[in-house]
């Protein structure tokens, strides 16, 4: 055939540069991933190993006094304060997102789905600044008036995030019981079943990893939100001893003093340290989502 | 209690909790637009906001929030279409197509506030690229580039097969079919999708703090020199956005009006997401018309 | 390359075996396919047969793990083997699927968008190219005043005479038929069997097709495959009329498949 003798002919050349473009465009995002990795870490870790702090102050310390003449640098009130919200949150808002998803899936199919769906669109679209004024002028005001306290606390922070992550629990959930073959609901049904035995003890049952899946995505999502809860939390760097007392997380400490501390001091290391306990806390959630996908396979 | 009586009571728990999360969306939407609305005016919109007087307005940072949206969109697009085209067409499964898969999950799930510390490492000290439009966007780059390609991929996934097939059967190379025959086909999800994360990309804050910046020099609107520090496009001045003000506002706004700001400046942002919603479903509607009725072409 | 075939026809198969995997979809055929016939491929779902259609313009190259062995002659070259520029090859050999499948794209790009992409330039070209292509696939007629409108706006016996006008705007030597009417309703089917003893006066079709009446109406030679190997091959009149084997009076009677 004529086309042996040039090898290089107008497809050819078309191919070529298409081919280079997408390899450019993947390069560049596993370049990002990388010199994210390197570089928090690298910022991260010299709080260790510079800074001489050790690991056990770092993560178990309770006193948190960056700037004192002996400075210390335990991070335990953020952590387990970026726990506590986002476990709490949880807590809250996963009974709720899979009524939602039942009664979008189950309860009423058709309207529900049509009634829903937008609902937990525009719940998930709203910023989270927004979220954060909204907690503040209403979530704030009403926990003051009806508990002790200041209204602003670990309470405020998990309300406002149970609702930023109820679209995510939601919207997996629904999925996964939507996929739900009919056979094994109709099966339940026929041996006599009502609608809320074959729900609780067939449905529920076999989504569960998938529903699981929603949940673990919507704590990933709390865990890194850092300014809605900012703005309720209080940001007083304590272990709280009850849920109304002012607290902080990573993200919130993160998120305050960034711009108030100088590069390569060892407070705004620590920051930095935190930074490399949230990306390590991602790869947990992303490796953990993972799991349950694989467990739901088989 | 007779199983009769169980599911009705769960059937209507499942009821009531759906339609609370119905009733959190209408009191957040009405909350904010009843607290927002009456603070809009075309005033407010464009005048520069006051430090410490009342009857400041959002005028520059309305403008760098859709400023730098564009700018984001304009480096994204063209990068996640590479990649996910790559995804969708090209990658064969396999170990490297897991690689980047994982990758494009990792990125996707980064909380955004660890998203903007690394482009204040990298960006903006690094490539001493200062705080500055130019900085948020490639910090946005990175927090939106995932979730455009997994967009993209998607959208060609759904194009029929045989499109492709007729494409190799006419003698087109690889590239030219992805790019001529399918690519048209695709454009309309791609389109809907990208509106969509636009809505995410205008309320976005934590990622833009430590990169755009927190300030807004003063700006002179008419003056279109994008090299002179004072005009709006230039992409080297620092640019608070609108999500960013809200947060500013609310944690350290001396104005007296601070919390009607933020209420009127939540009110817009929300009022903007909003719209992106329905764009996107209403471009999506009319495209898939235009695509498959007999109307009138080229 | 530029081995001779020992040919008795310019394009033939020779030994051709398809593997999905390890799995021998088809083993070893040797078909030849001659100037201005007809060959229909016949045969149980699963018989090898569509695969192997779609080997004849290496379109099996672009599902993964899809193998072949044997040689394909065109014209005495091989296009089977390594280094055979697929894509030139494909302009030579047109294929119709069973789905209609006209490209988003209006009626007159349709059609034009394979002449251009091969160099055909100036509208006054590409007008010919159209015109003719829709009258060779009898379709002129009905959308010559809308040449314009979106080519998802026909009906689907429309779509696949615009599907085989596509094919023929590149001038093929070769046409490939997959099903190309068991998608149709009767009266588009008729349309489309005239049209294809038409294209024959001036090209070589293949056609795979599950109805037996269709088989005997349009063809000169048939194959039967079953379960990958090759079981007849003849003169159409005669495998009809009285097969050599067993499976295949069977088959054609419509005891099984």
């Amino acid at each position: 055939m004529k086309s042996k003798k040039s090898r290089l002919e107008k497809h050819h050349i078309e191919d070529l540069v298409g081919r280079s473009y997408m390899a450019f465009c993947v390069l560049l995002l596993i370049v990002i991933i990388i010199s994210m990795v390197y570089f928090v870490a690298s910022k991260g870790l010299s709080t260790f190993i510079t800074g001489g702090v050790s690991v056990g102050e770092f993560f178990f310390g309770t006193k948190w006094a960056p700037e004192a003449d002996t400075p210390s640098f335990g991070a335990f009130p953020f952590i387990s304060g970026s726990f506590l919200v986002t476990l709490l949150a949880a807590l809250i808002a996963s009974p709720l997102s899979i009524c939602a998803a039942l009664f979008m899936t189950e309860i009423v199919p058709g309207w529900g789905k049509k009634l829903l769906q937008p609902v937990i669109e525009l719940l998930a679209g709203i910023p989270s600044v927004v979220y954060g004024f909204i907690g503040l002028s209403v979530i704030v005001p009403f926990l003051r008036d009806t508990f002790p306290g200041q209204g602003i606390g670990v309470a405020a922070g998990a309300l406002v995030l149970s609702v930023m992550i109820l679209p995510t629990i939601t919207s997996v959930a629904a999925d996964a019981l939507a996929a739900l073959p009919q056979n094994l609901k109709e099966s339940s049904f026929a041996l006599g079943a009502t609608r809320w035995q074959t729900i609780s003890r067939v449905i529920l049952p076999t989504t569960m990893p998938s529903i699981m899946t929603g949940v673990v995505l919507g704590m990933a999502r709390a865990f890194g939100e850092a300014l809605a809860v900012q703005m309720v939390i209080g940001n007083a760097p304590f272990v709280p001893k009850s849920l109304f007392e002012s607290a902080s997380t990573l993200t919130s400490v993160i998120t305050l003093s960034m711009g108030n501390t100088t590069m390569g001091s060892s407070y705004n290391n620590a920051l930095w340290s935190m930074a490399l306990v949230l990306m390590l806390m991602t790869f947990a959630f992303v490796g953990l989502v993972r799991l349950l996908e694989r467990r739901n396979k088989i | 209690m007779k199983p009769r009586t169980v599911d009705k009571i769960a059937t209507s728990l499942i009821v009531f909790f759906a339609l609370f999360i119905v009733a959190i969306l209408v009191g957040l939407l009405g909350y904010i637009l009843f607290r927002g609305l009456s603070h809009i005016s075309w005033d407010f919109l464009t005048s520069a906001p006051q430090k410490i007087r009342a009857g400041g307005g959002v005028g520059p940072q309305l403008f760098n929030s859709l400023f730098l949206l564009v700018l984001t969109l304009i480096i994204t697009v063209p990068l996640g279409l590479g990649a996910g085209i790559f995804m969708a067409e090209y990658a064969r499964p396999g170990k490297l197509t897991g690689f980047i898969r994982l990758i494009v999950e990792v990125l996707s799930s980064f909380p955004s506030i660890v998203v903007g510390l690394f482009g204040l490492l990298l960006i903006v000290n690094y490539f001493d690229l200062g705080f500055s439009m130019i900085s948020g966007a490639l910090a946005l780059t990175v927090f939106n580039l995932p979730l455009m390609v997994r967009i993209t991929e998607q959208a060609f996934r759904s194009v029929p097969k045989q499109q492709k097939e007729a494409g190799f059967a006419l003698g087109l190379s690889k590239w030219k079919i992805v790019t001529t025959v399918l690519f048209p086909v695709a454009l309309p999800t791609i389109i809907t999708g990208t509106i969509l994360s636009a809505g995410r990309v205008f309320g976005e804050a934590a990622a833009l703090m430590f990169t755009a910046g927190m300030s807004s020099p003063r700006l002179d609107f008419t003056n279109w020199n994008p090299l002179s520090p004072s005009s709006p496009l230039n992409p080297f001045r620092p640019a608070e956005t609108l999500a960013v003000h809200i947060w500013k506002v609310n944690s350290e706004g001396l104005a007296p009006d601070a919390v009607e700001i933020a209420a009127g400046a939540s009110a817009v942002l929300v009022i903007t997401v909003l719209l992106f919603n329905l764009g996107a479903r209403f471009f999506g509607r009319f495209i898939y018309r235009k695509l498959t009725a007999s109307k009138r072409m080229n | 390359m530029g081995a001779i075939a020992p040919v008795r026809e310019s394009f033939q198969t020779e030994d051709l075996s398809i593997f999905y995997g390890t799995y021998e979809a088809v083993k070893g055929i040797s078909l030849p396919f001659a100037q201005n016939t007809v060959t229909a491929l016949i045969g149980p779902s699963g018989c090898g047969k569509s695969t192997f259609l779609r080997s004849l313009n290496r379109m099996n190259d672009e599902i993964s793990g899809s193998t072949t062995k044997g040689n394909i002659w065109i014209d005495g070259i091989d296009i089977n083997a390594p280094g055979t520029d697929v894509i030139k090859l494909r302009q030579k050999i047109g294929m119709v699927w069973q789905k209609p499948n006209p490209f988003y794209k209006s009626i007159y790009d349709n059609i034009a968008f394979g002449p251009k992409y091969h160099g055909i330039k100036g509208k006054k070209a590409l007008d010919e190219i159209v015109e003719s292509s829709l009258r060779r696939a009898a379709l002129w007629d009905e959308v010559k005043d809308r040449l314009k409108d979106s080519a998802l706006a026909l009906s689907g016996g429309q779509q696949q005479r615009l599907c085989i006008a596509r094919a023929l705007s590149v001038n093929p030597q070769i046409l490939l038929l997959d099903e190309p009417a068991s998608a149709l309703d009767p009266v588009s089917t008729g349309k489309v069997e005239e049209l294809i003893k038409e294209l024959k006066e001036e090209l070589r079709i293949v056609i795979v097709t599950h109805n037996m009446q269709q088989a005997a109406r349009i063809s000169d030679y048939t194959a039967y495959f079953y379960l990958g190997t090759l079981v007849e091959y003849d003169k159409t009149e005669k495998v009809f009329s009285n097969p050599e084997n067993q499976m295949t009076q069977e088959y054609i009677m419509g005891r099984f498949g």
